[in-house]
């Protein structure tokens, strides 16, 4: 392995696998008797078990969010830029646990886990599990580390939707609340996008009702189409531009051909890829497919569509966070259209209104909602700046 | 510490709600933390100022001003403060309405353009006045709203609204006995604690 990689990397992790014995009461009213969660930590716990910090993950993250598993790996963990010693989630300082969450498909209990009572894939049978279940999941992995109170809850897009919920479900057990790119409940437009994923899975012919890996199979077609719908949603138009943007013609200036680059010199005239985006979209989709569950995509969707904290308290986001005692930073990105910075100034106000300590940033990026992954100077500067000033202020809590 | 802030703090009640628009970057408001023990919330549009707060613990929230305030509930907080950024604002007199609905008192301090430098400077040179203290040219400055202790004595008038406390500095920030008989001639900073004018609310 490169060893410039290694460094300033927490180097090569190994996930952990807990089995919880007891049930887990699911929001739909179905109970899921046991489940193994799947997790990794970087840093070290202090004695006084006070400086631990849950990473959340977004739609098609897992686990694996810092360093490698192997020497032979060239792929660094989801959030690697961010997670590591002397980086914006110092692992010098504190400790960092990042769960897969359940109905995951990367070593937590999900749809493609063997159902211990048939022995065979739970497939579509796995319960629908929403935001609120992985919240309680992820309680109970913090019972089992013995960790009474994290530092902070951190999390982008889904992510921070789970950020949310902590503050909300348990007041007592997080100083602080960091959520990134995320909005207080999906909009219609955000459930229409959800829904063409949903249909290119369920109406692959592969898809076999869920089935599908009882059969040997997988919904390749539909799963690639479901991930290139979500992969328009994640960029900006302007960073499509600058992506598929670089050839430089006649009458085409750099930067100039509104990311119109072709894939082989000259238009086809057939129904054949063209274009570079287009080029770009099947082989991301096809990626992905390879590597993800459909079920999985299908049950993260609908977790996202489901998710609205203000259900229980009357349609009211103030009061859903009256209760709440952490401090929170919300941040979003100004081309993000997917969860746009308007979602987030709905949460932030929801918080000033019950008279929560909450600071917000508003990001100049051009990267659209992926930008919540990427290291970008003013946003990772304060991110590393709250979270120094939060271990300051957690680092000598009694046990 | 800057003498328009070491007259402000003494007017706010320790343990209150504060809301500083345009905070800076939050020096006002550790100050009050500090001393005082406020809850406080500071808006601010200003990347480098928005970083500092955050270094300093202060609760920021990047805001711009011009957009309103609609955002923040009546009487939510006991001080809403406005320093030294009046004068840049495209509606002045809309968000003086707006401090005072969100909170029970407001303070506010501006450079007094009806100060004598200002004053002799238009009248010798027939130019807008540059100084160390306004140091931008028409062009590209952002004050775009200049007023004078006079004029914002009648826009409190006008609106009804109540001034507690009226104190006018000068350069040096001290209050001469010069300042006390000719504030808008000898003053160059203002600073005022409004509340809403009791009568108008019965």
């Amino acid at each position: 392995m490169n060893e410039s990689l290694l460094k300033n990397s927490v180097g090569i992790v190994k996930p952990q696998k807990f089995h919880f014995g007891s049930p887990l009461h699911l929001r739909s009213g179905k109970v899921l008797p046991n489940f193994d969660l799947v997790f990794e930590t970087y840093g070290k716990l202090n004695t006084n078990r006070s400086n631990a910090i849950l990473v959340c993950h977004a739609l098609s993250g897992d686990h694996h969010a810092a360093g490698f598993h192997s020497s032979e790996d060239k792929k660094a963990g989801w959030w690697d830029a961010c997670i590591g010693p002397g980086k914006v989630i110092d692992t010098n300082i504190f400790f960092v646990v990042c769960p897969n969450n359940l109905g995951g498909c990367a070593g937590s209990t999900g749809p493609a886990s063997i159902k211990p009572e048939t022995g065979k894939f739970f497939g579509p049978d796995f319960p629908v599990v929403t935001v609120d279940d992985w919240v309680n999941s992820q309680a109970m992995l913090a019972d089992k580390l013995k960790i009474s109170k994290w530092a902070a809850v951190i999390g982008g897009s889904l992510g921070g939707m789970q950020v949310l919920k902590w503050a909300i479900s348990y007041p007592e057990r997080l100083h602080s609340a960091i959520c990134i790119a995320a909005a207080p409940k999906l909009s219609a437009q955000n459930i229409a996008f959800n829904e063409v994923a949903r249909q290119s899975i369920t109406n692959d012919p592969d898809f076999c009702k869920g089935h599908y890996l009882d059969k040997g199979t997988y919904p390749k077609r539909g799963l690639t189409l479901a991930r290139m719908v979500g992969h328009i949603t994640y960029l900006s138009d302007s960073a499509m531009r600058a992506k598929f943007g670089k050839t430089v013609s006649d009458f085409e200036k750099e930067g100039d051909n509104f990311g119109r680059d072709l894939r082989a010199g000259t238009l086809s005239f057939g129904f054949n890829v063209d274009f570079q985006v287009e080029s770009y979209l099947h082989y991301q989709g096809e990626r992905f497919s390879k590597n993800f569950d459909a079920n999985t995509y299908l049950l993260m969707t609908k977790a996202l569509d489901y998710f609205d904290p203000s259900f229980d308290f009357n349609g009211d986001l103030s009061k859903a966070f009256s209760a709440s005692k952490c401090k929170f930073l919300l941040v979003s990105f100004s081309t993000d259209w997917r969860f746009p910075p308007e979602r987030s100034r709905e949460i932030v106000n929801a918080l000033l209104n019950t008279r929560k300590e909450v600071s917000y940033l508003e990001i100049e990026a051009d990267q659209g909602h992926d930008a919540f992954l990427m290291p970008i100077p003013r946003y990772t500067s304060a991110l590393k700046s709250y979270l120094y000033r939060m271990y300051d202020e957690i680092k000598d809590n009694a046990p | 510490m800057r003498p328009d802030l070491e007259i402000i703090q003494k007017w706010i009640e320790p343990e209150t709600r504060v809301l500083d628009l345009g905070c800076g970057d939050g020096t006002l408001l550790t100050l009050l933390k500090e001393a005082k023990r406020v809850e406080s919330i500071g808006l601010e549009i200003d990347a480098t100022n928005i970083q500092q707060c955050i270094k300093n613990g202060v609760n920021v929230i990047e805001q711009n001003l011009d957009k309103g305030l609609s955002n923040f509930e009546t009487d939510s907080f006991d001080t809403v403060v406005l320093t030294q950024t009046l004068q840049a604002l495209s509606s002045p007199d809309e968000l003086i309405d707006e401090m005072l609905r969100i909170g029970k008192r407001g303070i506010v301090t501006f450079p007094n353009f009806g100060n004598w430098r200002s004053r002799i400077y238009l009248a010798s040179k027939g130019r807008m006045p540059v100084s160390k203290f306004m140091p931008y040219q028409w062009y590209d400055t952002p004050n775009i709203h200049f007023c004078t202790v006079k004029d914002f004595d009648e826009l409190c008038a006008n609106k009804d609204i109540e001034v507690l406390t009226r104190m006018v500095v000068d350069s040096k920030h001290k209050r001469g006995w010069g300042v006390g008989i000719l504030p808008n001639l000898l003053g160059e900073t203002a600073i005022y604690h409004l509340t809403r004018n009791k009568i108008r609310d019965q």
